[in-house]
């Protein structure tokens, strides 16, 4: 099976400082992801440059099929990427429900599969919110806010930056049932987090990110079976 | 000063303040969203007025005047931000400075080579261009008071087009954070192409409107310029509400103020400037720093 993103030998650069040192990693269609490692080792870098944020940035970047490295943030999404960055990117000055609307569009071939309806199907609390400004929500708001915004665009992978940070652990566990749904629904993830036990759980393969390379690539069960590993690349 | 006077001094404002509403409106969109400084926007405040004398003088009409007008500044709009504007994405206030100057002098210089820089005078549609009598010795020009209802409704639909459709959306959302939004996939260079050409075409529309209660001379877009930089910052930076607040304030300070107060009435509005901003740094309805 061809995979639907594929990276090789991918640099990244801010100014003279090079974060990324030759990433090669592949995403098969439907796949979940989980990307790891401590923080300053590359994993935003990483997922800035598959969504085209990074002007420096080097290697190759396939995604189903067509170049995109070096291509605008725009084409990128509209190609079928999302990203739900760190600190989410909530437009305050918007509702729920136009923070939703503003980012509706069709997927590369024209499903609609994620419309309003089925957001609020997911999330209650969003539809119960969906007057109230993006800067009135909670921290778990947002989150559910900025992942369904993600879904609107009808992508066929998002990648999710740290996908619990700083949520209470009720919270946090309702953002794992939803990426668990994403999961059943054949769109591709890679996801940050520092909770790898939950991380485990709803991803097929796990990548651990070292000073910009690539220092695990395997299975999640087998992570957890090196110990040692795991605590020099989490801490836990 | 008896009551009709106040009423038609009132309406006198009023009329003042939505016409630099439609001028200051289209100021704000482009400071607020492009994040640049154009200075030219007088200038195509001016080059509408002359585009309306033209185009009325060969047709005849002056709605043909000013839906051709607003369509070739929407038009040249367009253009120059291909060509130019967008090169001062990002860059400092200095580049934008220089670049909206030198535009300055190429459109005065092109209303120069078309029309020349004889003073004008348009004449309104016909059936505006009666007075309604108030007392035995005072009346109102109907066209003054068409002039108040044709700008509710352009304000009405920039409102409308802002709070309650998904390009309103998008343009908010631009302003707040312009990254997010091309991660979404929006092209927003589009937007701003757009978002300029508006501008460009409310700047002419707002001289349209004027020509035929003011005379049509090549130095009209400097005043306004400079009145509409006062509403913008009043109002709040990239606030159409905000401009529309500014603007009615401007328009009333200015009016009353030659009435009561005529020996200072020129430096009213910068008095009233000066007050608003030690109240709020940033506009009555500009966003607060976080």
């Amino acid at each position: 099976m061809s995979a639907l993103l594929a990276v090789a030998h991918l640099e990244a650069f801010y100014g003279a400082s090079q974060i990324l040192h030759g990433i090669d990693l592949a995403v098969a269609r439907g796949e979940q992801v989980a990307l790891i490692g401590r923080n300053g080792m590359g994993k935003t870098t990483l997922l800035r440059s598959l969504m085209g944020l990074v002007a420096d940035c080097r290697g190759e970047i396939d995604f189903a099929g067509r170049n995109v490295r070096g291509a605008a943030p725009e084409d990128i999404a509209r190609a079928g990427i999302a990203l739900v960055p760190e600190g989410r990117g909530i437009f305050g000055s918007l509702t729920v429900e136009e923070n939703l609307t503003m980012a509706a569009r069709p997927g590369r071939d024209g499903r609609q599969a994620w419309t309003l309806t089925r957001i609020y199907e997911l999330f209650p609390r969003l539809h119960q919110r969906r007057g109230n400004g993006g800067h009135q929500l909670s921290g778990g708001e947002q989150q559910m806010l900025t992942i369904s915004r993600a879904l609107m665009t009808n992508p066929d992978l998002i990648l999710i930056d740290e996908a619990t940070e700083g949520l209470a652990p009720l919270v946090a566990q309702d953002i794992w049932r939803t990426l668990g749904v994403i999961g059943g629904e054949g769109i591709a993830t890679i996801v940050v987090d520092k909770d790898f036990r939950s991380l485990a759980k709803i991803t097929h393969r796990a990548i651990v990110l070292s000073k910009g390379t690539v220092v695990f690539n395997g299975a999640p069960a087998d992570l957890m079976a090196q110990p040692e590993l795991l605590e020099r690349h989490l801490g836990v | 000063m008896d009551l009709v006077t106040f009423g038609v001094q009132l309406l006198n404002a009023i009329q003042y303040g939505m016409v630099l509403f439609l001028v200051a409106s289209g100021l704000t969109l482009v400071f607020g969203i492009l994040g640049v400084i154009n200075l030219a926007h007088g200038a195509f405040y001016m080059f509408g007025a002359y585009l309306a004398y033209w185009i009325a003088a060969y047709t005849g009409s002056f709605w043909i005047a000013m839906v051709a007008g607003v369509a070739i500044a929407f038009v040249v709009g367009l253009v120059l931000e291909n060509v130019f504007i967008r090169r001062l994405y990002g860059r400092d206030h200095l580049v934008q400075v220089l670049l909206s100057f030198g535009l300055i002098l190429v459109i005065d210089e092109a209303r120069e080579i078309l029309f020349g820089k004889d003073v004008h005078s348009v004449a309104p549609p016909a059936w505006l261009s009666g007075s309604i009598q108030l007392t035995d010795n005072l009346s109102y020009p109907v066209y003054r008071l068409a002039i108040c209802g044709f700008c509710l409704i352009v304000a009405a639909l920039i409102f409308f087009v802002i709070t309650r459709t998904k390009i309103g959306m998008i343009v908010r959302a631009g302003a707040e954070n312009r990254e997010m939004t091309r991660v979404l996939g929006i092209k927003f260079d589009v937007v701003n192409r757009y978002v300029f050409a508006v501008g460009i075409a409310l700047a002419a529309l707002g001289g349209i409107v004027i020509a035929p209660i003011s005379t049509v001379f090549p130095g009209m877009g400097d005043g306004m310029l400079i009145l509409s930089f006062v509403v913008v910052v009043l109002g709040g930076i990239g606030s159409v509400a905000g401009a529309a607040v500014g603007a009615l304030l401007i328009g009333l300070t200015d009016t009353f103020g030659k009435v009561f107060f005529p020996s200072v009435s020129s430096i009213l509005i910068y008095v009233l400037m000066a007050a608003v901003l030690l109240w709020r740094p940033n506009g009555i309805l500009g966003r607060r720093e976080v």
